[in-house]
């Protein structure tokens, strides 16, 4: 067994099964989440070890299996440089705040909920950074906008919690709806929707007329996940969650995805004057803006959310210089602040857990109360400060380096050294900030409680973190000069270029930058009380007012452009409906090139049909004119049905003639039923515009499809049912082949169709449980109903028939094979015995003398015919797949014998246990009604002759 | 004979139509059912017309109709009438729950506040039982 054959699928899949389990094991006990979890993400990661050497070698491990390949979707993995340095990020530090979280989480916090979500997250980032198919990417990248959503929201209880989840979701959501248009794109533009296609087709995807859109696309996706200007406002927000979440989502994981696909669709995006301009001119501005705001914020994750946003831009900013020396400081840069950002965010979860805030200015002087935290933040600031022999300086210099490279591209490029100096400034006050006002600088105020330092193992992720960016920052040669080197080649597809990780390089230009950032920090941050006094005198853009007022709009123009089309009026619904139909229509016909009719020769006509067509024309119109007087409009209707039936006779349909017959009876006499309950006439209407209105959609409607119908007609097809034909008798062994592809062929359709039916019957029995209804004592015209409810001639002639209808249905349903006929038809005949029984003879003698319960006939129904395709499938045959043979019976000669017959047993039941039970619930209303309705009238005579 | 079944064809579908924008609910049944004849002759003939050519298997037929909208139409004619008999039985549930039968259940025409009177009194629904 070779585990280089399947591992990646199960390192991303695990943690979903995990997620599971930690739900699980949470309702027993609240530590055992943890355990499992800390077990599963390990597993996860002693999983990947064993291609680990792969990407070292020169190699990509590719695992695919097809999934949807009509449409380039494959079930596919791959692991090369870049992810593994990504994957290798969110295993162990995940593992990393799973230890922390075991002793963050208060007692009342659900632990088997968080480390669910938790586990959900990190698979979700795990399938972004190892897919190799880009659209099973999107997939992943949208899990990761939904779990994040949860993590954020995990207080519910808490309002900025849940806003703060509905921001993120909904821009991130938004990004991920753009980067799949942008990848869709890439796919056409490319013809594949693999990696490895697509990372080798550079020149193509940058040539392509499409490359700016597909561009703008991708990065929308990018900024947004990444919070670079001006989508950055969500982060902030999102510091509402538990800080675990944050440490995790905001150092290694969520944001850096945007990062992540920046660096893995660099090859083929990067190096126009677009790209530039878009990634650059983002990052720049984020770095700014995020590295000044910082400075100002009382709230230690406030102030950690800026500068992850000011260091996310840094990154895209090196993104966007394009060359394969800003690539390499980028990659580095994403690993250094991994690990400072996540000890950063741990520690100020510490201080607020022993505290109880998140303050400056409560929080000062804690070195003396919490020494061993202190230090560990302050190296770990030191380190986002980009002070030497920490990992921060060697990458921050290796930026300042390429921003004086690009500096000389041309004549305003010379102000990018000044503006990154700048952003580096505050970034030292700020990182200072950090250390000083928390940890020295006076006594701490109004605390509720007395610090002291957390338990042992709360420390030790932070520990380790931080143990990390000193070994990187004093011997960047012999830690993590291997890896960066795998993930940069892995970045660029290509061998790495030439780059120094030497911590000295002489006294060049940006050790100068470097050192003047050190300086006027520090004396910016000294002067921070008159620059946070004045900061907060002005008003600032709140970018949360905006959003909350845009999201505010949106639904105000919803609601606007709902009233306006649904009136809570059916008409209206139904008309605008049809109208849209008509316009749509209509622009078919408009924008058709061709002739209107084709040149298929046309039947002649002759008399009769002109005769009975003539009929049909007036009584549909008849039922139309007609129809404020119910019942004679339900006379009309039924010619109608009768002459469709005519006519499927005489075009060589006659199943559906039997077919249409015997419905016709059975939906009259239903109509008949129930218009005993409704009003007999429908009022006058009195709103002329609207008959117009309406005459016109209908005009429109009718010539439309006489049109379109003529154009199909006149015009020869090439059918598909030549296999059916000539497949009919030896596949499915009967002649009849309208039947034959309703229990055989698309037997499956058919399954669907009576199980709809089954529900209809279902439903209308449901829905007249209870109900009570008036029934008048007259006829339209005021005449009292006949008292000879069952007359005596109907009663006999209908029991002496009664036999032979059910005989003929019998006969019907077994010649259904071979000639017109079957299950459906043979249903319907037998229904209309019976109905016609319960209709002669009351309801209550035929049910005594009928004890069957009709839910029972539709049951079996369902199941004999599932059934037969079950027993199928037990024979190793596909669903539904029906058998057939001889058999020679004694006297009665050669017989055939279909499975399918079963097949069409089920459909007869559930036809007649679906149409008898609607009837005669229909019925047995009415029977109920009219002892009710004398009851009532009895009531409100004693009520009268009681006043 | 194709300009013929068109046109009955679109008689149909205007007449349907039209119903189906009435205000009451029999009308709309009605003009649903006229609307569902229109749909299945109009599948049926998709199969373009022919004549005295049945799609049951037989050497001495010279050819067959198209079986295939034939098999379509046939359960299209059983599930319309499913829905037929839904559909005025939720009238009915309509004209119960509401007092009238018009398609919103909400006003009711001057010709029918004579019937009022002859309908149960009206029982309040649990919203209104739980607001008061």
């Amino acid at each position: 067994m070779n585990l280089l054959a399947f591992n990646l699928p199960i390192v991303v899949l695990l943690p979903f099964f995990g997620a599971i389990l930690a739900a699980y094991s949470g309702r027993f006990n609240r530590l055992a989440a943890a355990y499992t979890s800390g077990l599963v993400a390990l597993v996860s990661l002693l999983l990947l070890v064993p291609a680990i050497s792969l990407p070292f070698n020169g190699e990509t491990l590719i695992q695919s299996w097809s999934w949807v390949d009509s449409i380039g979707l494959f079930f596919a993995f791959r692991l090369d440089g870049l992810a593994l340095l990504f994957a290798l990020l969110i295993l162990i530090i995940g593992l990393l705040v799973i230890i922390y979280a075991r002793y963050y989480l208060a007692k009342k916090d659900s632990m088997g909920r968080f480390y669910a979500y938790l586990l959900m997250f990190m698979g979700s980032m795990l399938g972004i950074v190892l897919s190799e198919n880009v659209l099973q990417m999107v997939i992943f990248w949208e899990l990761t906008s939904i779990t994040s959503f949860l993590l954020i929201s995990y207080w519910q209880h808490r309002k900025d919690a849940r806003e703060g989840a509905r921001m993120a979701l909904a821009i991130t959501g938004a990004g991920g709806l753009a980067l799949l248009g942008g990848v869709l794109l890439l796919g056409h533009i490319v013809g594949s929707y693999q990696l490895s296609d697509i990372l080798v087709a550079g020149d193509l995807i940058r040539g392509h007329d499409l490359y700016e859109i597909t561009l703008v696309l991708v990065l929308l996706g990018v900024f947004t996940k990444s919070a670079q200007f001006p989508f950055h406002f969500w982060l902030p927000h999102a510091m509402a969650a538990p800080t675990p979440v944050s440490a995790y989502l905001h150092s290694a994981t969520m944001v850096k995805a945007g990062i992540f696909l920046l660096a893995r669709f660099f090859p083929v995006l990067s190096g126009t004057e677009m790209w530039t301009w878009l990634v650059g001119g983002a990052g720049m501005a984020t770095l700014l803006i995020g590295a000044y705001t910082a400075l100002f914020k009382h709230d230690l994750k406030g102030l950690l959310a800026y500068s992850t946003i000011s260091h996310l831009g840094l990154i895209t900013l090196l993104f966007g210089f394009g060359t394969q020396l800003a690539a390499v400081a980028a990659i580095f840069h994403i690993i250094n602040h991994a690990t400072f950002k996540a000890s950063l965010f741990m520690v100020a979860g510490i201080i607020d857990h022993e505290t109880g805030t998140r303050d400056m200015r409560k929080l000062n002087g804690l070195m003396k109360y919490m020494p061993h935290t202190g230090v560990l933040a302050i190296i770990a600031s030191l380190s986002m400060a980009g002070v030497p022999l920490l990992n921060g300086f060697l990458s921050k210099e290796m930026f300042f380096a390429e921003a004086v490279t690009a500096s000389q591209a041309s004549i305003i490029a010379w102000s990018i050294p000044i503006l990154v100096t700048l952003a580096g400034i505050f970034s030292v006050a700020y990182s200072l900030r950090f250390i000083h006002d928390v940890f020295f600088n006076g006594e701490p105020v109004g605390l509720t409680k007395t610090p002291h330092e957390p338990p042992r193992f709360m420390k030790i992720p932070v520990d380790l973190l931080v143990i990390a960016c000193l070994a990187v920052g004093m011997l960047p040669m012999y830690t993590v000069a291997s890896i960066l080197d795998v993930a940069v080649s892995g970045t660029l597809q290509t061998t790495s270029p030439e780059y120094s990780l030497a911590i000295w390089h002489g006294i060049n230009l940006p050790l100068i930058m470097s050192f003047t950032a050190l300086l006027f920090g520090a004396l910016i941050y000294f002067k921070r009380e008159s620059l946070i006094r004045n900061y907060d005198r002005h008003d600032h853009i709140n970018a949360k007012n905006y959003f909350m007022s845009l999201m505010d709009k949106l639904i105000a123009l919803s609601i606007l452009v709902t009233r306006r089309f649904d009136k809570a009026s059916l008409q209206n619904s139904v008309a605008w409906i049809v109208f849209a139909s008509i316009v749509i229509t209509g622009y078919g016909f408009f924008s058709f090139d061709s002739p209107l009719l084709g040149d298929r020769a046309l039947m002649p006509v002759d008399l009769v049909t002109i005769i009975v067509a003539m009929l049909l024309i007036v009584a549909s119109l008849m039922t139309m004119i007609w129809h404020r007087q119910r019942l004679i409009s339900l006379v009309v209707i039924g010619v109608v049905g009768l002459v469709i039936a005519l006519a499927f006779i005489k075009f060589s349909a006659p199943d559906l003639a039997l077919t249409q017959i015997s419905v016709e009876v059975v939906t009259i006499i239903l109509l008949l039923l129930a218009l005993y309950f409704l009003p007999q006439k429908s009022p006058k209407e009195t709103n002329k515009n609207r008959l117009w209105r309406d005459a016109i959609l209908a005009i429109a409607s009718g010539v439309g499809i006489t049109l379109f119908t003529m154009m199909v007609l006149s015009r020869d097809y090439d059918p598909i049912s030549h296999y059916f034909l000539s497949n009919s008798v030896p596949g499915g062994g009967g002649t009849n082949v309208v039947n034959v592809i309703l229990v055989d062929f698309r037997g499956f359709d058919t399954l669907g169709e009576i199980v709809v039916l089954a529900l209809a019957g279902l439903g209308i029995y449901a829905m007249l449980q209870g109900l009570t209804l008036p029934a008048p004592n007259n006829d339209i015209k005021g005449r009292s109903w006949s008292l000879d409810a069952h007359p005596m001639i109907l009663q006999t002639f209908t029991r002496l028939m009664m036999p032979l209808m059910i005989l003929v249905a019998v006969y019907i349903f077994l010649r259904g094979h071979n000639l017109p006929g079957g299950g459906f038809i043979a249903g319907l005949i037998a229904s209309v015995a019976l109905i016609v029984m319960y209709l002669s003879n009351g309801i209550e003698w035929t049910q005594q003398r009928l004890r069957i319960d009709m839910h029972l006939v539709i049951g079996f129904g369902l199941l004999i015919a599932t059934a037969t395709g079950l027993v199928a499938m037990a024979m190793g045959y596909p669903f539904l797949t029906s058998a057939f043979s001889h058999i020679h019976w004694p006297v009665i000669g050669e017989f055939e014998i279909a499975s399918a017959i079963a097949f069409d047993l089920g459909v007869f039941l559930v036809v007649v246990g679906s149409t008898v039970m609607s009837l005669v619930q229909l019925g047995k209303l009415s029977t109920l009604s009219h002892k009710q309705q004398q009851q009532y009238a009895a009531k409100r005579f004693n009520g009268q002759e009681n006043q | 004979m194709e300009w013929l079944i068109s046109i009955s064809i679109g008689f149909m579908t205007a007449a349907g139509v039209f119903l189906t924008l009435r205000a009451r609910t029999f009308p709309v049944v009605l003009g649903l059912t006229l609307l569902a004849y229109a749909v299945n002759v109009f599948l049926f003939t998709m199969g373009r017309l022919n004549i005295g050519v049945p799609s049951v298997i037989d050497a001495a037929q010279a050819g067959y109709s198209d079986p295939l909208p034939q098999a379509l139409v046939l359960t299209a004619i059983v599930i319309a009438f499913g829905m037929t008999a839904f559909l005025i039985v939720l009238a009915l549930k309509a004209r119960s729950e509401l007092g009238n039968d018009h398609v919103d259940g909400i006003h009711l025409s001057k010709d029918e506040h004579s019937l009022e009177k002859t309908l149960p009194p009206k029982q309040p629904t649990k919203a209104v039982r739980g607001d008061s």
